[in-house]
């Protein structure tokens, strides 16, 4: 485990709006090819987290190092740069391209093409983008319009358009949100699946416990702005404090998952 | 009967969305709407309410046909929408938020005034002069649920109240539902998660490609697992 | 000192006007979304309809009792072009609620000069404020004074208009999401009514209570629409607060402005604008928008490349109109090439627009820079006509440079009131610069040299350049940088975390549609042989978005028809009639709401029906749910 390197470390990140902390002194680590999952009350802070390690938001204070990079206050093309990939909890495609062409501009993008007004750009890495396409399972839509996606679908689009810029480190808002339970495992298994295969860091919101706790190598708990537990998905739910403020009595979300909830 | 919907058919633009819909709600009853995402829950109370244009079918709100009213004129008649995404008026505070909704007093429905609300969904009660914007997705959701009850409804249709609320806020979303109940709201509540709409419901419809395709007592429900899984992929 | 305070003083009374003008249009916006062009033309009418009042009942009673009730009756027009107009367009995208306005504003200069005659009209003064108070030796009417009063008065009253009542707070959650205010049981229709009465009224009122200071004329619409563009994109969109203030800064910087450059005192504004909009971009009081509405039924198809057929197709239609000096004499070859120029011109907007999502109300500033250039190359330093083909453009280039690096920051109606307001400055400066320009005089003598002179060759030389134009820009929309813009328009979420610059890509579009719109006005100027101030003006930036909504927005082929058809309907209509903006404004009203998608996007439309009639019943069933 020693020789995995550290893809990000987080030190110290703080921000506060009108003197409200929404994020207080969060310190993390996150490794290649784990997993982890950072979970929260609603207005815990788990947004704003988020976007400071994706550069919507500059910290007030403390330290994101990414792939050994200090990326506070860089903007998120940037971020993509650096490696790495992300996905939103609302998707966001271009709905009036294709599935490939989709893929394509963010290939046009990873290499460095984007002031190109020559080349055509639907022959432009055709079998890079039919191979991510193929990779997430949407290898025979590539022709459709984007627009035309059920939801499900434009969720695997985002993660194959997300992979494009062959990504160190995935970061996935509410990846399942929105999505009925069957399609949340599936789309999970398949993340998991390519996070493991080639190593990829994942970080993901979630406020789905099934998924959570069947994916999550580790998981982080935020509330009111700071990190209130972090370890395994035993050792979160057997922690009092979360159970408090965040897991309740475990009546909304599979049995499986409720194993040592019963106070 | 609160709310009968008959041969209810709805289309976005060219693509036809919802088939004969049939749904009914008895005095008092919670309900429940079940399916998966894009199965056409959302759809079926945006028609029922009129924010879906395209529309056809009869829809009878306490044995009147709504179905060619106009939006803000089935919401007066005291039929209350809560719709998915919560749309609190941010830039207003909660008690701005509450007075957009204020309807007259009905003989036939819960009489519902700020502080019976505040009773209701304390929270609320400590930031009254708080802009909608600053407050949590949670205190978000008990807003506009409270807001619509500002308008006195004696029915209230709820599009999946528990979307992205951490489980501890859902289980306070489970007690102010029964509340409602108690009080004598009729509800109709479209939601994913089994286990919260166990909690709540009398009855449930699961709506599957736009068409009903089951309709009963939660204990059938229970006692029809093929339909469960079929429909409901848990 | 004295004389800078006096100065001061009528800066502040000029402020009221505007700032009752910018409020109403604030208000207006802040519910409907929509940004009233036609609120110029309010403003206008409310001071015809004041002079004629005031002229017709005496005393002190006719006089204010007519600037009320000409305000009054201004807004019941109002509430009639809601209900008949508006009501229609609500869930239509910006570009097309604008456009249907200026419609609206074209129709009422016409008839304005109809009903009250061309020439100017001079109301009567204030009673009771007739003189003016000494103030050290310097005079200031008391009707400045009483104006100054005026401004904060009306303030006060709209703010607890808004904070106050039921009304208002109505209002402000319409502001914000208007569906659900109607999903809480209230009656919107009626609600966006009364808004746009008090804010057609607060237009008409400005207008009205100009009448002692101003003579009354027929161009008043668009000078006091520019001011107020400014105002709003100074003090934000939808803030009544930003409204006052930037009416105050505009008012004064324009009472100074006059001293510092008397010739060209607008730059001063501009400067402040730009600088505005750097530290503030949602301006000083205002907040960032959502992003834009999308046209209604955008087609899902995505764009594809021509096939073999259609690329043999379009190839034969250029042989067809290169052939047409064969057969037609010299007036249709000048009429030829004046289309063939125009294609270039909608195209090039087209680009911005169409690709780049980005709609411009002022591109004519480049077509008109590009003329100015050739004049300014061929005349002055006398350069042979390739070489100022060549070279003059980049005065259109440079010109998209400098302003499209502000536009660009912004994005929807503040593109769009941004880039209009850009244009006005530049034809201000045109205008006013005599000595460069030759203002209104313009530049004469700008004619082709002998081997393009005669008028098929100056056809064949437009046509060719038009194919090679438009062949160029449909390159572009295929290449990584047209995808790349297309993606900024599509998302511009998506396209930052895919690392795209959508800024830097943005204005990189902006800077090649001011050049190929550059050289549109470069030929122009030769085809006329001269080149005047209303090659930059806003009558023609609408020509230009009109032929691309005519032809579609959403195609990429509907430039090239709807230029060719606007133009030829165009030149028809004014040998035809002399109430030409009234018939092109009703034109335009009709376009808007009965064919948003233009020519070629009905064409498609008929097409795919066709196609995929029997297809389409296995997509119909497909479940697809809107969030919205």
């Amino acid at each position: 485990m020693s020789m995995v390197p550290t893809l990000l470390s987080v030190e110290g990140l703080s921000k506060s709006y009108g003197g409200v902390h929404a994020v207080r002194g969060v310190s993390f680590e996150l490794k290649a090819g784990e997993i982890l999952a950072l979970i929260g009350p609603n207005g815990a802070g788990k947004s704003t987290c988020f976007d400071m390690l994706n550069g919507q938001k500059d910290p007030d204070s403390g330290r994101i190092k990414l792939l050994g990079e200090d990326t506070a206050g860089r903007p998120p093309r940037a971020i993509c740069r650096l490696g790495v990939g992300r996905t939103f909890q609302i998707t966001a495609t271009f709905p009036t391209m294709t599935v490939r062409e989709n893929v394509q501009v963010a290939l046009v993008s990873y290499r460095g093409q984007l002031f190109n007004l020559w080349s055509s750009t639907p022959w432009f890495e055709q079998g890079e983008a039919g191979r991510l396409l193929e990779l997430v399972g949407m290898g025979g839509y590539a022709d459709r319009p984007c627009g035309e996606l059920a939801y499900g679908d434009l969720k695997r689009l985002e993660l194959a358009v997300a992979l494009a810029n062959q990504p160190k480190l995935l970061l996935m808002d509410e990846p399942t949100a929105g999505m009925a339970p069957r399609e949340r495992i599936e789309l999970m298994r398949l993340t998991a699946r390519i996070a493991r295969e080639q190593s990829i860091g994942v970080l993901f919101t979630e406020h789905d416990m099934d998924v959570v706790f069947e994916h999550a190598d580790r998981i982080l708990v935020l509330n009111r702005g700071s990190l209130i537990a972090e370890g395994s998905p035993e050792q979160v739910r057997g922690n009092r404090e979360v159970r408090a403020v965040y897991l309740g009595e475990g009546l909304v979300y599979d049995a499986r998952h409720r194993k040592g909830l019963s106070v | 009967m609160k709310l009968s919907v008959q041969d209810l058919n709805s289309h976005y633009g060219p693509a036809h969305i919802l088939f004969d819909i049939a749904l009914e709600v008895g005095d008092g009853e919670v309900v429940a709407l079940l399916g998966r995402n894009g199965a056409g829950k959302s759809t079926t109370f945006r028609s029922i309410v009129g924010l879906v244009e395209q529309r056809s079918g009869r829809i009878l709100f306490e044995g009147k046909d709504v179905s060619h009213q106009p939006t803000h004129a089935i919401v007066s008649r005291g039929l209350g929408y809560v719709p998915e995404e919560r749309r609190i008026f941010t830039e207003l505070t909660v008690e701005e938020n509450l007075e957009v909704g204020r309807q007259p007093r009905r003989s036939n429905a819960p009489h519902w005034t700020r502080e019976k609300l505040f009773a209701l969904f304390p929270n609320l009660g400590e930031m009254r002069n708080r802009p909608g914007g600053r407050m949590s997705g949670g205190e978000q959701q008990m807003l506009t649920i409270a807001r619509t009850l500002m308008g006195n409804p004696s029915l209230v249709l709820l599009d999946e109240p528990s979307e992205g609320l951490s489980p501890k806020i859902v289980e306070q979303m489970v007690d102010a539902i029964l509340t409602m109940k108690k009080e004598g709201v009729s509800i109709v509540v479209s939601e994913q998660n089994l286990h919260f709409a166990k909690l709540i419901s009398d009855r449930a419809y699961i709506i599957e490609r736009g068409r009903i395709c089951f309709g009963g007592t939660m204990a059938e429900l229970d006692g029809r697992p093929d339909i469960r899984d079929a429909h409901l992929s848990l | 000192m004295a004389f800078y305070i006096v100065q001061f003083l009528t800066g502040l009374a000029s402020a009221a006007s505007l700032f009752l003008v910018a409020s109403g249009l604030s208000i207006i916006f802040g519910v409907t979304r929509i940004v009233n062009f036609a609120h110029g033309a309010f403003y206008m009418l409310g001071a015809y309809v004041a002079f004629t009042l005031t002229d017709r009942f005496s005393g002190a009673l006719g006089f204010w009792g007519g600037i009320v009730v000409a305000a009054l009756i201004i807004a019941a027009v109002g509430v009639l072009v809601e209900m008949a107009l508006l009501r229609r367009i609500y869930h239509s995208p910006e570009l097309f609620q604008l456009l249907a306005t200026f419609g609206l504003t074209l129709m009422v200069e016409d008839l304005v000069v109809l009903i009250w005659g061309p020439s100017e009209l001079l109301g009567r003064r204030a009673p009771g404020f007739k003189g003016a108070v000494d103030f050290f030796g310097q005079n200031i009417p008391s009707y400045d004074l009483f104006l100054i009063a005026l401004g904060p008065i009306v303030l006060g009253i709209l703010w607890l208009l808004f904070q106050r009542t039921r009304w208002g707070v109505l209002v402000r959650a319409a502001t914000q999401d208007r569906d659900m205010v109607a999903a809480l049981g209230v009656n919107q229709k009626w609600l966006f009514t009364s808004v746009f009465a008090v804010g057609v009224f607060l237009a008409a009122l400005g207008g009205a209570l100009q009448i002692p200071r101003d003579a009354v004329h027929h161009a008043m619409d668009l000078r006091i629409i520019v001011d107020v563009f400014v105002v709003v994109v100074i003090g934000g969109l939808g803030s009544i607060i930003g409204a006052f203030v930037a009416a105050v800064l505009v008012s004064e910087l324009n009472a100074f402005g006059i001293l510092i450059f008397p010739k060209i005192s607008i730059i001063l504004v501009f400067l402040v604008m730009a600088a505005v909009l750097i530290v503030r971009p949602w301006g000083l009081f205002g907040k960032q928008e959502g992003p834009a509405r999308r046209t209604p039924g955008l087609t899902v198809n995505p764009w594809r490349t021509l096939t073999s057929g259609e690329r043999l197709a379009a190839t034969a239609a250029l042989i067809i109109a290169a052939a047409l000096p064969l057969f037609s004499g010299n007036y249709a070859l000048t009429i030829g090439s004046e289309i063939a120029i125009f294609v270039i011109f909608a195209a090039s907007l087209h680009f911005l627009m169409a690709v780049g999502g980005l709609a411009s109300f002022g591109h004519a500033a480049y077509f008109g820079l590009g003329a100015y250039g050739v004049a300014f190359l061929a005349k002055m330093a006398g350069l042979p006509m390739i070489v100022s083909l060549l070279l003059g453009p980049l005065l259109g280039c440079l010109g998209a440079a400098v302003f499209g690096f502000f536009a660009v920051q912004l994005s929807g109606v503040y593109f769009a009131m941004l880039t209009l307001a850009f244009a006005q400055i530049v034809w201000s400066i045109a205008f006013q610069w005599v000595t460069v320009t030759g203002g209104d005089n313009g530049i004469l003598g700008v004619w082709p040299e002998k081997w393009a002179a005669s008028p098929s060759h100056f056809y064949w030389l437009s046509l060719g350049i038009a194919a090679l134009m438009v062949v160029g820009l449909r390159i572009v929309v295929f290449s990584p940088f047209g995808f790349a813009l297309r993606a900024t328009r599509d998302s511009p979420l998506r396209s930052e975390a895919i690392g795209i610059d959508g800024k830097r890509i943005q204005w990189t579009a902006f800077v090649i549609a001011g050049t190929v719109a550059g050289v549109a006005g470069a030929l122009f100027a030769y085809l006329k042989g001269s080149v005047f101030p209303d090659s930059l003006g806003i009558s023609l930036s609408v020509d230009a978005l009109v032929m691309v909504l005519l032809g579609g927005v959403e195609t990429i082929s509907g430039a090239v028809v709807g230029a060719i058809v606007y133009k030829a309907l165009n030149i028809w209509l004014v040998s035809q009639t002399d109430l030409s903006k009234l018939v092109l404004g009703a034109f335009i009203v009709l376009i808007v709401v009965a064919f948003p998608k233009g020519i070629v996007g009905m064409l498609e439309t008929i097409r795919n029906r066709r196609r995929s009639a029997s297809a389409k019943s296995a997509l119909l069933a497909s479940p697809i749910e809107t969030a919205e």
